[in-house]
């Protein structure tokens, strides 16, 4: 019989010592990167990071409904990946996937529409923020139910191997997706059939609520799982596009030589909560204020100028993408509330709803 | 003409559609090499290759999910679950990512998926390998759901799911396998929908799918000697459903009857009785009755099982009685 005394105060996580973030590796900035891709995943970090903070306005104004899962903080690995592949490649997210979309291409007007509920939304209003698709930009949706994307993923690939062309799929998932049983299973299937897909696991060190370490046998969730599946674990800062591009290109390059599967560990933060209007309360105060000093994106626009990027470009991307967000605002403000005719329609192929004659 | 068995019909189904289009794939556990745990595929790998019949691991979940990445990126397939009772275990698949993705995405992806499984009771199993669940699909907006009772049919209706752009599941009976029926020699596609009279009477309509249908043919029958015409009805599909032809047999019978593997409660034929209830009401001239298995977990015991299952001899003594 165990004589531990129940103690409430542990499961206060915000009291844990806090899990820090990895200094900059400042020999990134070495990597063989053409400077033109690098300010282009500086002008996407800006996008996202701009685009979701607008988003989080407008849903504390009540103008966006539901729920919404923001990548702020997160923006390097979707930046990453987004240079990395190629126009007809696959990506699969979770309900955060706001900036796996953009990443991949889709225009903003329609994917703030969709949050707000418009007609003029990327799904006309009958998926929202959790189910971003575009599938005219490879994005083949967005994942709501934990773990079930990878093995779709799979899918994707599969059918790319099967067609001969060498399209890659790349999933995006959590920490916490490495604990439910579609991502054993999705690891074991991509591996056996040698698919071309890549598994990237955000670990942004939360589940919902609870700190990923709390919940898993192993320290590193993800990567720490690859051998069981005969993959390598790779941790990457996640917080470095640069870092993040590296590997995303090793791992879609090994996929498109027809060498199988990767599984990328990308540690990250998430700058808010987990969902809506989340304090987040549950992490420890001197973690998130290192997190918010190891901000992808002030690193990243400092490390463009050291490569002698002068400010003023990148001041007039801030200021271009500024713009591009506030269009964006205003056709998903512009848009009207989906009609009836909406919902009664993309039932079955045939377009309608009907289960009868 | 040539006579087949429903288990063989499943393989020669499958046969015809993947000669017809280059790009059709199946997976599923022990399929290829194996021929199928009910032998409903064999021949299949020695025919297309091991890219095109692909064994899994006993991954329901990835199984399903690869079937649904690779439909919506181009690639139609036909998945197996062994046994039907295994959604349970991939049921989020089939329930809230194929059956749902077209309408969330606004009608981005297809998912042209056929979903075939072992379904229903009478092989002394228990109750994890031999439940009735159409029901369990029905229910969900997004999948069609369709349940052969013939070699012919399931020929036909295998043709129809494949070429259909919507996720089918299909429901192949257990104890249905062994048995032989004529199918007709050359290309055979059915249609998606459509219910079939398979016995033509004017006292009652009994609404029958998959093993309840020779069921129910047996007690119709017996009721004929008792000089009582019942009209059998094989739904064979569920979704979509044939209502026009149900309605159609109650407007000139005024008795409406379902004989349903499936426990008691939210059956197929509850969702029957209710759209006859609603829309024929005024033609009725008694209560509508379902005959189902009791609420209760299917048991092993031979006895036990068929105590459960609607016999003949129930759907008999039923309709006898109540139609007196
Ligand atoms: C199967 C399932 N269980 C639980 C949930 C509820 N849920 C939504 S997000 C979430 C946390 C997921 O954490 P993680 O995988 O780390 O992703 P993150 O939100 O941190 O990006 C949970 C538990 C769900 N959507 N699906
Ligand atoms: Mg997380």
């Amino acid at each position: 019989m165990s004589t531990e005394v129940h103690d409430p105060g542990a499961y206060d996580y915000s009291q844990r010592p806090a899990r820090l973030p990895v200094d900059v590796d400042h020999s990134n900035k070495d990597l063989a990167i053409p400077l033109q891709d690098r300010v282009e995943m500086y002008e996407l970090q800006q996008v996202l990071r701009q685009f979701e903070k607008r988003a989080y306005d407008l849903f504390m104004q009540n103008l966006v409904k539901g729920t919404s899962h923001l990548s702020l903080g997160m923006e390097a690995v979707a930046a990453g990946f987004g240079l990395a592949l190629r126009p007809d490649d696959y990506s699969f997210a979770t309900y955060r996937g706001h900036a796996h979309t953009i990443a991949r291409g889709a225009a903003l007007g329609p994917v703030m529409a969709e949050l707000l509920g418009r007609e003029n939304g990327i799904l006309k209003g009958k998926g929202g923020s959790m189910h971003l698709t575009s599938v005219e930009h490879g994005m083949m949706g967005s994942y709501a139910i934990i773990g079930a994307h990878l093995t779709i993923a799979n899918g994707a690939a599969w059918a790319a191997q099967l067609r001969g062309t060498d399209q890659v799929a790349v999933a995006f998932f959590g920490d916490g997706t490495t604990n439910i049983g579609a991502f054993h299973e999705a690891l074991n299937f991509a591996a056996i059939w040698d698919l071309p897909v890549v598994f990237v696991c955000e670990n942004n060190l939360y589940m919902e609520y609870t700190p990923i370490d709390v919940v898993s046998a192993v320290p590193n969730p993800a990567a720490d799982r690859g051998p069981a599946y005969g993959l390598d674990g790779i941790v990457v800062d996640g917080n470095d596009a640069d870092a993040v591009f590296h590997v995303a290109s090793q791992a879609v390059a090994r996929a498109r030589a027809g060498d199988g599967p990767s599984l990328i560990e990308a540690v990250t933060y998430r700058h808010g909560g987990h969902s809506r209007a989340d304090p987040g309360k549950y992490r420890p105060a001197d973690e998130v204020e290192a997190w918010l000093e190891r901000d992808p994106i002030p690193m990243y626009h400092q490390r463009l100028l050291e490569l002698g990027v002068p400010e003023g470009d990148l001041a007039a991307i801030q200021q271009s993408v500024a713009g591009r967000v506030e269009d964006a605002t205003e056709f998903a403000k512009g848009g009207s509330p989906p009609g009836e005719e909406h919902l009664f329609t993309d039932v079955w192929a045939a377009g309608g709803s009907a289960w009868r004659n | 003409m040539a006579e087949l068995s429903y288990r063989d019909a499943v393989a020669y189904g499958i046969a015809q559609e993947m000669r017809r289009d280059p790009h059709l794939v199946m997976l599923g556990e022990d399929i290829g090499a194996a021929g199928g745990v009910f032998k409903t595929t064999v021949g299949l790998l020695d025919e297309f290759g091991p890219d095109r019949i692909r064994d899994t691991p006993i991954s329901e979940q990835a199984i399903l999910g690869a079937a649904m990445g690779a439909a919506m990126t181009g690639i139609p397939v036909i998945a197996e679950i062994m046994f039907s009772d295994f959604l349970a275990v991939c049921w989020d698949i089939v329930a809230n990512q194929m059956a749902k993705s077209r309408y969330m995405t606004g009608g981005q992806v297809s998912i042209p998926v056929v979903i075939r499984t072992l379904n229903g009771g009478g092989s002394r199993f228990g109750a994890q390998h031999s439940q009735s669940v159409e029901n369990w699909c029905m229910m969900i907006p997004g999948l069609k759901v369709v349940a052969p009772s013939t070699p012919a049919d399931v020929v036909g209706l295998m043709a129809a799911s494949v070429r259909d752009p919507d996720p089918v599941v299909f429901f192949e009976h257990k104890s249905l396998l062994a048995g032989k029926a004529e199918v007709p020699d050359g290309e055979l596609v059915d249609e998606l929908g459509t219910a079939r009279v398979v016995r033509e009477g004017t006292d009652c309509t009994i609404a029958a799918l998959a093993l309840m249908v020779p069921r129910a043919l047996e007690a119709a029958e017996r009721l004929a000697g008792d000089g009582i015409s019942a009209e059998v009805i094989d739904v064979r599909s569920l979704v979509p459903l044939d209502t026009q032809a149900l309605l159609g047999s109650v407007g000139k019978t005024s008795h409406f009857y379902t004989v349903e593997e499936n426990p008691r409660l939210c059956g197929w034929g509850a969702e029957l009785a209710s759209i006859v209830a609603d829309e024929a009401f005024w033609d009725l001239d008694g209560p509508v009755i379902r005959i189902t298995t009791p609420h209760i977990p299917l048991p092993a015991a031979e006895a036990l099982e068929d105590m459960s299952l609607p016999s003949v001899d129930r759907i008999y003594e039923t309709v006898r009685k109540t139609l007196a």
